[in-house]
């Protein structure tokens, strides 16, 4: 059974065709890096396989069912991160929150479920940020909080969305390495997206790459070249590999590079502003 | 010198309790303090306190709007600000999260608030009692409506408590784990109108912030729990309330001024305190 299926699955938000007749399948255990310009669709495709988007046309299958919201199968990272700026919440506080955060009344926790935060905040290296409030935490501490938080429960399924954002070369190494080991050992299916390839190498097994309305997945070889590229970005791609990089470039710049430079203007471009609470 | 001092004590409470007027203002104070530090708690977690002292002004042209067609003034109070937090929970962030907006809008109440204050006969003590609250005059019939208000203020704050603290941390996370973060918006401020409701009868629609963000921002300074949180909030709002009565008695000075103050040094005093202390772990240098 695979963990993520598409069948001629066509996704739209507000009129506009983000995904048009996409056909993939992802293996369990797969962990698949997920590229794309800007606004091709990354964070869309994460919010259909979370049952947040139901496709106008097509299938999406999640673990050979229909997607369905609060999937506890799917851990989740998402990209519009609203963290308030004085937030005076302690960080075992701040994931607790999300354990059966849907349910009613009072916060409690069982002995069991403290238990669960606690291993978790050990299995990413972030015991140490359990005490401490978020307003006092680096950008890399954050991320690896929301990392632990998004391992809780045991999911089968990890949604990475863009969670190198705003993290130093090194603590993007030390994020992609935390998720390689911890999804190995537990033979997690992941859904890595980034705007960066060069550095998800050595992780992924697959990509997953967005653009035009189209998927392709397949081998790095498979899909990062220039015919299936130029066709993903609607415009002349050309692929340069040294010292073993891989340089996406268009009429001579990095395109990588430029859209990264663009992410605070773009980055939640995704059209899920007006869901945003 | 002890006994002395006990003495001196106990002569303080006993000629305070002696009055009746004194009496009901501890019991009134005493449950609005508790109530607007458990509320306000989550407000100042949620970023959301432009838009309480926004729906305390609102009230305020509700308030006098009531005493001009012949309804106590905390019926208007109330129908406004529970109206204005619906609408602001409808509207979503666009709205509640817009300080120009919510600056124009609660101008526009104040403002309205003065006209029907203009057609009201007893000007003066009215629009002093609203602005800055009375809570000297409160008699036995507002305790029990205080309350009963701040009973269902507050089981409706647990009953939401969970999905609430959820959806205030982690929007994003808490939509797609299927919270309906738009109704929890909507009931929390339904939830904050109350709490501004009560909140003015005690300290008026202008000092409302003295007991609900206050309290709950200092009590964020000194610690990071959630339960240790939420009890320092009401404890801090607790003891500034019914120290400032104490103050007020025995000063002459008016009693929301006491309970700003006390709110105001005690927030400065959180504040040192955390700064002082620092981090509990430094970031490492980048």
């Amino acid at each position: 059974m695979s963990a993520i299926a598409f069948e001629h699955a066509t996704l739209h938000i507000g009129g506009r065709t983000v995904l048009s007749d996409v056909s993939f399948e992802i293996a369990a255990g797969e962990f698949i890096g997920l590229l794309g310009p800007n606004g091709a669709g990354k964070t869309t495709l994460m919010r259909a396989i979370l049952g947040l988007l139901p496709p106008s046309s097509g299938r999406v299958e999640v673990f050979g069912r229909a997607p369905e919201r609060g999937n506890p199968a799917i851990g989740y990272f998402p990209q519009l991160r609203t963290v308030l700026p004085d937030l005076r919440v302690r960080g075992r506080d701040f994931i607790a929150s999300s354990l059966n955060g849907e349910r009613w009344g009072l916060p409690s926790l069982s002995r069991k479920e403290r238990e669960t935060v606690e291993a978790t905040l050990e299995a990413v290296g972030a015991r140490d940020l359990a005490a401490r409030p978020l307003s006092e935490m680096s950008g890399g501490e954050r991320q690896r909080l929301l990392l632990a938080q998004a391992l809780i429960g045991n999911p089968k399924l990890l949604l990475l969305d863009e969670p190198l954002i705003s993290l130093d070369a090194r603590n993007q190494e030390i994020a992609i390495d935390v998720v390689r080991k911890v999804c190995r050992e537990r033979k997690i299916t992941v859904l890595f997206s980034a705007h960066e390839l060069n550095q998800l190498l050595g992780a992924l097994d697959r990509v997953l790459y967005l653009g035009n309305r189209q998927a392709v997945l397949g081998t790095v070889d498979e899909v990062v070249k220039a015919p299936v590229l130029s066709r993903l970005y609607g415009a002349e791609i050309q692929v340069l590999r040294a010292d073993g990089h891989i340089f996406v470039m268009s009429r001579g710049r990095d395109v990588e590079r430029v859209d990264h430079m663009h992410d605070h203007d773009h980055g939640h471009d995704h059209g899920h502003n007006h869901h945003h609470h | 010198m002890i006994t002395a001092t006990i003495t001196a004590i106990t002569t303080i409470i006993t000629d305070m309790f002696a009055y009746e007027f004194m009496t009901n203002a501890f019991a009134a104070a005493g449950i609005v303090a508790v109530v607007s530090g458990l509320v306000g708690y989550f407000l100042v977690m949620r970023g959301q306190t432009f838009a309480g002292h926004a729906l305390s002004h609102i009230g305020f042209a509700g308030a006098t709007g009531a005493g001009l067609i012949g309804v106590a003034p905390l019926w208007g109070l109330l129908a406004f600000t529970l109206a204005a937090g619906l609408a602001m929970g409808a509207l979503g962030e666009r709205i509640s999260n817009r300080d120009v907006a919510i600056g124009v809008i609660l101008a526009l109440a104040l403002g309205f608030g003065l006209l029907f204050l203009h057609y009201y006969t007893s000007f003066a003590t009215q629009a002093t009692a609203l602005l800055f609250g009375n809570v000297l005059a409160v008699d036995h019939s507002m305790i029990v409506t205080l309350a009963v208000l701040g009973t269902i203020t507050l089981v409706a704050l647990a009953a939401i408590m969970r999905p609430l603290i959820f959806s205030s941390l982690q929007p994003e996370l808490a939509e797609a784990k299927g919270v309906p973060i738009r109704f929890i918006s909507t009931a929390f401020l339904s939830i904050v109108a109350l709490a501004v409701a009560e909140c003015a009868q005690i300290v008026g629609v202008l000092l409302v912030f003295t007991l609900m963000v206050g309290p709950p921002a200092a009590a964020q300074r000194v610690t990071t729990g959630l339960w240790s949180g939420l009890l320092a909030a009401a404890a801090f709002a607790l003891t500034e309330a019914w120290l400032g009565l104490t103050m007020a008695f025995h000063t002459d000075w008016p009693v929301s001024f006491c309970i700003a103050v006390l709110s105001a040094l005690v927030y400065f005093a959180c504040l040192a305190l955390s700064m002082r202390m620092g981090p509990a772990h430094p970031a490492p240098a980048p």
